[in-house]
Order: C-alpha cells, then sequence, then structure tokens
C-alpha cells in the first residue's frame, strides 16, 4: 500500500510530523517499534494516568489524534529503500516481515544513550542511565533497590530522582563536568529554570548527594556490581580522593547517540554535531538533501523532547507542502516555530558545550577492559589491530571484530571510533562515526525474509 | 496467574512489564553467559538496543528480554541453558 508519508518512530518528533501531516490531509504511516507510543521521553507503562509524567497533555493531545493516521506499533524498521520502501519487522515473538510505501519519509528515530567503556562495565547491574529511567517509566521496577548515577548531562537529574520517587535509595549522583556556567545561562530560558530547581527540590527531599566534578573509574563485583568505585577530578582531570561506594546499580550515561540508520541507507548528508555525535544535516525546514527525506528530533541533533516536538511539526508541514504543493501553515505559524527551534536548538547548543563527554576516560582503560561488549573485544584487541595497520575505525572493526556483533557498534561505536582516532594520533571526524554507523540492515533479520523482500 | 517462570522458578509479573523487567524485579540479574569470557550478562540498555538481554522465551531463542512482554505461562531460560 502506498502511503503518502512514512514517519519512522513515534516519539515526540515522530507523534508531532505525523499528526500535523495527517491533519493537513496526508495519508501517514506511523511506523515504531516500541509497544506503546511516546518513545523514550513519553515511556509509559500499560496503566498509566501521566500523573507523574512531565507534559504529559501534550502527548495526550498527540496520542488521540493517532485516528487521523496509520499507527503501526511494535514495527522495527530494518532499512528503507529509495522511492520509497520501508521494509519492518512486525511482532515480537512471530515476527512478519512488513513492507510499507510511501512517497516521503520522515525519519524521526530517536536516540540512545552514549555508553563510555571503563572497567568492570559489563557487570550486571551496571545499566545505561535511559535503561534505568526506562524500567521505571515503561515497567514500574526499579533496576536494584542501591543506585549510583553518573556519568554526564542535566538527563541524570530526573534518572535520579525518578528512580528516588519509586522507591531505591539514590547513593550519589556523579557528574563528571563541572557545569556551573551553565546554570547562569538559565535565566534565558525559564522554563528550563523551573524544571531544573524542581529537580533540586527532589535531589533534597531525597537526600541524594550530587557531586560536580566526580566520576565512578570502575565497577567491582563477583557475578554482579556490588560497589563502584568515584574518584574527584582535580584540576588537571586527574582523578583523586577515590572511595568505594556501595550498591546494586550504577546507571551511566554520557549523553545521548542519535539513531543515523535510515539516513545513511539513504546517503543523507551526517555531520558531527558540538557533543560530538553524527547527525543528519537539514535545512530550515527539516529538509535533508535527499528529496522527500525529512529528519526531525534527536536524528538532527540531540535536543530533548521540546524541540522534537517543533521539528515534528515543522517537517510534517514541509511534508504536506511538498506533496499538496500548498503550504497548510500560515507564514506567521511557521515563523513562530521557526523561532522557537531556534532557540531551544541554542539551548541545546549551549548544554552541550556545559556537559562535553570527559576526554579523561580512554586513560582509565585497563588491557582487558571489554571495549564492545557482543564480540567480547577489549582494549588491548582494538591496540592489536591499530599495531597490524589498522587507521580507520572500519579496518579495526574487520581485523578485531569490535562492533560486528548483535549491537552492530551501536553501544561501542562512539568509544571505538574515538579509541582508533587516538591509537593512530590524530583527531576524530565524521568518517570515524560513519565507519561504525553504516548499517545496511538496522535489525536482526531471517534470511528468508530477505530472499524475499528484494531490499 | 500472572506469572512465568524461569529456570524452574516462578516469576510475577505485572501485565504489560518485559520479561526483563519481571526477571529484574524479582532480583534475578542475568540470564547467559558470554561465549569467550563466559561473563555473565543481563539487561543493560534496557531499550533494545544492546542484545545484551537475549533470552530464549517458550524455546524461541534469541529474544529481546526488554522488548518481549511477558505472558502468563512463559518458560524463559538463558540461551546456554538446555
Amino acid at each position: 500500500m502506498m502511503h503518502d508519508v512514512a514517519v519512522i518512530g513515534a516519539g515526540p518528533a515522530g507523534l508531532a510530523a505525523a499528526v500535523t501531516a495527517a491533519g493537513a490531509g496526508l495519508d501517514v504511516a506511523l511506523l515504531d517499534a516500541g509497544r506503546r507510543p511516546g518513545g523514550q521521553y513519553y515511556r509509559h507503562h500499560a496503566a498509566e494516568t501521566g500523573e507523574s509524567h512531565r507534559d504529559w497533555e501534550t502527548f495526550a493531545r498527540l496520542r488521540d489524534r493517532l485516528g487521523l493516521l496509520t499507527y503501526l506499533p511494535g514495527h522495527r524498521v530494518w532499512h528503507v529503500e529509495d522511492g520509497f520502501t520501508v521494509h519492518a519487522l512486525r511482532g515480537a515473538r512471530e515476527e512478519r516481515p512488513v513492507e510499507v510505501g510511501a512517497r516521503a519519509v520522515i525519519v524521526a528515530a530517536g536516540a540512545h544513550d552514549r555508553s563510555l567503556p571503563f572497567p568492570g562495565w559489563d557487570l550486571p547491574g551496571v545499566l545505561t542511565a535511559g535503561g534505568a529511567q526506562a524500567l521505571v517509566k515503561g515497567d514500574l521496577v526499579t533496576a536494584g533497590s542501591r543506585v549510583v548515577v553518573a556519568g554526564t548531562g542535566p538527563f541524570l537529574l530526573p534518572v535520579a530522582t525518578g528512580l528516588a520517587k519509586a522507591g531505591a535509595t539514590v547513593a550519589g549522583v556523579f557528574e563528571g563536568n563541572r557545569p556551573y556556567g551553565f546554570a547562569r545561562s538559565l535565566t534565558a530560558h525559564p522554563d528550563k529554570a523551573v524544571e531544573g530547581a524542581g529537580y533540586g527540590v527532589a535531589l533534597a527531599r531525597h537526600r541524594i548527594p550530587y557531586r560536580a566534578g566526580h566520576v565512578v573509574i570502575e565497577a567491582r563485583g563477583d557475578r554482579e556490581v556490588e560497589a563502584v568505585v568515584v574518584a574527584r577530578l582535580d584540576r588537571t582531570g586527574a582523578p583523586v580522593d577515590e572511595r568505594l561506594i556501595e550498591c546494586d546499580v550504577l546507571a551511566v550515561g554520557y549523553g545521548f547517540t542519535p539513531q543515523l540508520e535510515v539516513p545513511l541507507q539513504l546517503g543523507c548528508e551526517t555531520r558531527v554535531d558540538v557533543d560530538g555525535s553524527l547527525i543528519a544535516v537539514v535545512d530550515a525546514a527539516q529538509r535533508t538533501n535527499v528529496p522527500r527525506v525529512y529528519a526531525a528530533g534527536e536524528t538532527t541533533g540531540v535536543g530533548g523532547a521540546q524541540l522534537a516536538l517543533v521539528e515534528g511539526e515543522l517537517a510534517g508541514l514541509a511534508a504536506a507542502a511538498a506533496l499538496s504543493g500548498r503550504s497548510p501553515a500560515s507564514p506567521a505559524e511557521v515563523r513562530r516555530l521557526t523561532a522557537r527551534r531556534r532557540r531551544l536548538r541554542a539551548f541545546a547548543t549551549a548544554m552541550h558545550r556545559a556537559y562535553p563527554v570527559p576526554n579523561d576516560w580512554m586513560g582509565r582503560l585497563r588491557d582487558d577492559t571489554l571495549v564492545c561488549r557482543c564480540e567480547e573485544v577489549t582494549r588491548a584487541g582494538l591496540d592489536a589491530a591499530v599495531e597490524l595497520g589498522a587507521a580507520d575505525p572500519r579496518s579495526v572493526k574487520l581485523l578485531s571484530r569490535v562492533g560486528m556483533g548483535w549491537c552492530q557498534g551501536r553501544v561501542c561505536g562512539y568509544a571505538a571510533s574515538r579509541l582508533t582516532a587516538a591509537a593512530t594520533g590524530r583527531a576524530p571526524d565524521a568518517d570515524d562515526l560513519r565507519g561504525l554507523a553504516r548499517r545496511p540492515i538496522a535489525q536482526p533479520v531471517r534470511l528468508r525474509d530477505i530472499a524475499t523482500g528484494h531490499p | 496467574m500472572n506469572e512465568i517462570t524461569f529456570a524452574g522458578r516462578r516469576v510475577p509479573f505485572v501485565p504489560g512489564q518485559s520479561i526483563g523487567a519481571a526477571l529484574i524485579a524479582a532480583g534475578i540479574k542475568s540470564w547467559r553467559t558470554t561465549r569467550v569470557g563466559a561473563r555473565p550478562r543481563g539487561l543493560f540498555c534496557g531499550i533494545g538496543v544492546c542484545f545484551d538481554c537475549l533470552i530464549t522465551v517458550n524455546d524461541q531463542a534469541s529474544l529481546r528480554a526488554c522488548m518481549i512482554e511477558a505472558r502468563p505461562g512463559d518458560i524463559v531460560r538463558g540461551p546456554d541453558d538446555a
């Protein structure tokens, strides 16, 4: 069946794009891997009332309009062909191949936690920050009883307070940066300042210590994490004042990695964003350089849900204008949305500058520290590939198998790219990231489904 | 009854919960071991990205525990357990 638009991802950006395009009269198919709409930000459990959810009204308004379009939950997109044919797998247990045709594609595939390796990070009980939060929001489960939250970025705050509200003891939030200047920039964003103050109150109410300039340098335990080693970073970035904190969960995240499979499959232009992530390049109308392919939300640069909603709406409007030959929105409305996008993007850029990935993590890897969890490639294994002459992540991947396992480099791609560049004595660039981000088949697919799907 | 069975043990779940979440709620942190280092693995990313949580459900192998909604009577086991 041929639709006007296929929207990939039902998080804030994809929902806004799909509902906007459908509202303008287009025939829209919305494909999403999740069982329920909302993506990661609006992730919710089966009996959710929205009472404790931020900005639930916006989500409810979008969800209530899904009847305007063809909503396809539980559809994991694995390839998009030019023209366009979206190949997906439907269902979690008895999966079936599905093809969805469309005249335009809006990519709103979101992002996942960016992970950095460190000794002990493969112990059960070490989770990504987003994973620990997803368990609370989607499944009403705290991953353990005593949790340490670490990494960098404002996202650590809702993770910690959400876990505490759900009943876990949060032994501390350890922020790798010292983002004091960032607090001042909040005066230009009163809504964000209110949100930040709310987390401050919640941290105090649950007696959660917050320590800036602190990192978890090791997770320890036999069969699962039993404690983490936390250190303060001195002015040179060296870890000092090490101490052991007992915990049964470490929730750790260093920002986010956008899911770029579909833009790379379609040949869209990509670049490295201010946070070091590979992103799709779009113009003022959320158009990529490939005709009738649009991108919105984290796909175009990590910026959070509010920015994703605006970008989604703009993408939906642009697709509707392109396919119908007339703009469904007034120039004033487009100007309002564009101004809001500019303001939110500026905020995101300031946030990324205040919370960079601390560049000291490489020095703390041991020879036997895993870089690639799937293929169990250690730091020494990666170095050996470089010594054999591999100078780019793709060659390192072929020689060491880093990034070749089940996750296809989603988890280790950033670290492996940075380690390869460092080992070969050069600055990392977009090609380093692309080398581990290209996935012509973005989900595990049965051979018979490929054979019958003609991608 | 909203229960699944893991390694002969009854594990309760809340309707809508994933199998991985039900196991974690029951204090079960790992259910497979790696091929090279025989290291224990359970949930890591929790959102279907990392494939650390691979599990066998009713003899169907290589499913992501974080993505599969639990159903009453499911028999789940690690991929290494016969």
